[in-house]
């Protein structure tokens, strides 16, 4: 009844083909920025750790719908699931980071430290950090891929103590991930302008990635209805994922407000630096980020008749993707080189990770039927109606 | 003033009341109304009811909320008195946002909460008629309108579509 998806040569063609020019370009990115290692890592890290952290979003996505016991996220449950078992590819990315952090992280020149950064060195020492950074990515790795296999088994043995499991993993899962959502994002991205700190950064970042896993979701989604899958999402689901891509958006201009807020009126120059730098250095990026971020989704999505439409729906999710992306950009480039830069470097390495995150996405997605056919709440999930 | 007259008949079931009412339609009988203890997934879709105007009064009241919240604070500290705070200019855009939002959110409520009582004629000292006081636990009720004496032909329609119980009601 549900057609399963099939992995075809053409897809996998697309995606290699969109991968080798990815690299190519990155190549000859590297090359043309041999002596400016800056710019080399800082990419390094913003697509590494955008794409490994909407994988963990996309995890998180189906954990806390596993831990509300509701049903209609069972149609769309595999996306998702797919997409969260990137995280050991992309963790190989972290990895990466961890070769060229003296090229983005101040800090970990241990030699010449200010004293501010003296007293902040128990933490952030190059020794500690590559210990999180490591055990970030296995943790997030074996939880991703146990709540995986659980959900798998279900569809051969409709035992209810798989289900009963998967609410325990779920569990785990949110408590860990509540920790290390936070603490990845203050290691990775906010340890960059080392001096600064923002109480909420983690929550901001997770929000970010959060929303773009949303706006995945829907982007793979009508690309599986494209190929002739995923006939089975109606009105109804749709109307769902475009009521979380609407409210997180707005929670994500929230939690600018609130941090950008606070900075301003406080007035304390090490923390105003961060935003100097910002509107300074990357103007129209600052403001664009903004609008592209809050007004765009705000104001399409808000209507009742836009959420219920996968076109309107789209065009949103395309938005909100790449003004995420450009809100990673903000949140890594100031601190890690200085001016914004944007070439063949930048698009190059975009291509490239997101060519093998897709790879991975629909590699995964094959291997598996794409709804969950023995989950107990999947039948529910087709009888519902959103109010009017 | 004119007596009315009603019909009830009341299910134990949301599926068996969406059931009776697609029965009923199928009949040509009109229903006057229908109640039910939490809101039934599809029941307004098989009432056909048209979809209310209550967001868009929300969106008109919200939008003035900030327009008004917006436009008030940078009249006062501009205008009419300004004040410096902190070296801040006496337009400074930051410090406006939470009022803004909040009188968005106050006048979008308030229309919404007030359009929602005037609307359908709610609040307080409304006429409060409760045929069945079950419909607030765990019954489903259809009501019929009784035009013109045909209170037992529609009781024994109501038993024909299923209904548990049936009852003639004056109002």
């Amino acid at each position: 009844m549900y057609k399963s998806f099939e992995f075809t040569k053409k897809i996998k063609s697309y995606l290699l083909a969109m991968i080798v020019i990815g690299a190519l370009l990155s190549v000859i990115g590297i090359v043309m920025n041999l002596d400016h290692t800056h710019r080399i890592w800082a990419n390094v890290l913003l697509n590494g750790f955008f794409f490994t952290a909407i994988a963990m979003s996309a995890a998180f996505f189906v954990i806390v719908h596993v831990l509300g016991e509701s049903g209609w996220h069972t149609t769309v449950q595999r996306i998702p699931e797919a997409m969260a078992l990137y995280v050991p590819i992309g963790g190989i990315f972290m990895l990466l980071v961890l070769i060229g952090m003296h090229d983005i992280y101040h800090w970990s020149h241990t030699e010449h430290l200010d004293e501010i950064l003296q007293g902040k060195s128990g933490y952030l020492n190059p020794v500690f950090f590559s210990i999180r950074t490591i055990a970030y990515i296995v943790i997030w790795s074996l939880l991703v891929m146990w709540f995986r296999k659980t959900s798998l088994k279900t569809d051969s043995d409709n035992d209810l103590k798989l289900f009963n499991r998967q609410r325990t993993i779920a569990g785990i899962f949110i408590v860990i991930f509540a920790v290390t959502s936070s603490t990845s994002a203050w290691d990775w991205i906010m340890s960059i302008d080392a001096h600064w700190f923002s109480t909420l950064f983690g929550w901001y970042m997770f929000v970010s990635t959060f929303v773009s896993a949303v706006a995945v979701i829907i982007i793979l989604l009508f690309v599986l209805r494209g190929m002739g899958y995923m006939e089975h999402i109606n009105d109804e689901h749709l109307h769902d994922l475009g009521k979380y891509l609407f409210g997180f958006s707005i929670f994500w201009a929230y939690l600018w407000v609130s941090q950008y807020l606070l900075i301003w009126y406080s007035n304390i120059p090490e923390e105003t630096i961060y935003f100097v730098q910002r509107i300074e250095d990357f103007g129209i990026l600052f403001y664009a980020n903004v609008i592209i971020n809050f007004l765009a989704p705000f104001l399409i999505l808000m209507a009742r008749g836009t959420k219920r439409k996968l076109n309107w729906l789209i065009v949103a999710s395309v938005i909100v993707f790449f003004g995420h992306w450009i809100d990673m950009y903000m949140a890594i480039m100031p601190g890690a080189i200085k001016h914004p830069e944007f070439g063949i470097l930048e698009i190059g390495m975009t291509v490239f990770v997101l060519g093998i995150f897709l790879y991975s996405f629909f590699m995964r997605f094959a291997q598996a039927p794409v709804v969950p056919e023995n989950h107990p709440y999947f039948k529910e999930s087709f009888d519902y109606d959103n109010i009017r | 003033m004119q007596q009315k007259a009603f019909v009830s008949g009341y299910y134990l079931d949301d599926k068996d009341l969406v059931e009776g009412i697609k029965a009923l339609q199928e009949k040509n009988i009109e229903i006057a109304d229908v109640r039910t203890p939490f809101p039934v997934h599809g029941l307004d879709k098989v009432l056909k009811m048209r979809r209310s105007n209550l967001p868009k009064a929300g969106f008109f009241a919200g939008a003035m909320g900030t327009a008004i919240g917006f436009g008030f604070q940078a009249w006062v500290f501009t205008e009419a008195w300004p004040l410096n705070f902190g070296g801040k200019p006496f337009l400074s855009v930051p410090s406006f946002i939470p009022v803004t939002f909040e009188l968005t959110v106050l006048f979008a409520a308030f229309a919404l909460v007030f359009g929602f009582l005037i609307r359908s004629g709610l609040g307080p000292g409304a006429p409060n008629i409760i045929f069945d006081e079950e419909v607030t636990n765990d019954r489903f009720q259809i009501l019929l309108e009784v035009k013109s004496g045909n209170s037992d032909q529609l009781q024994l329609d109501l038993k024909s579509v299923g209904a548990e119980g049936v009852q003639h009601h004056d109002v």
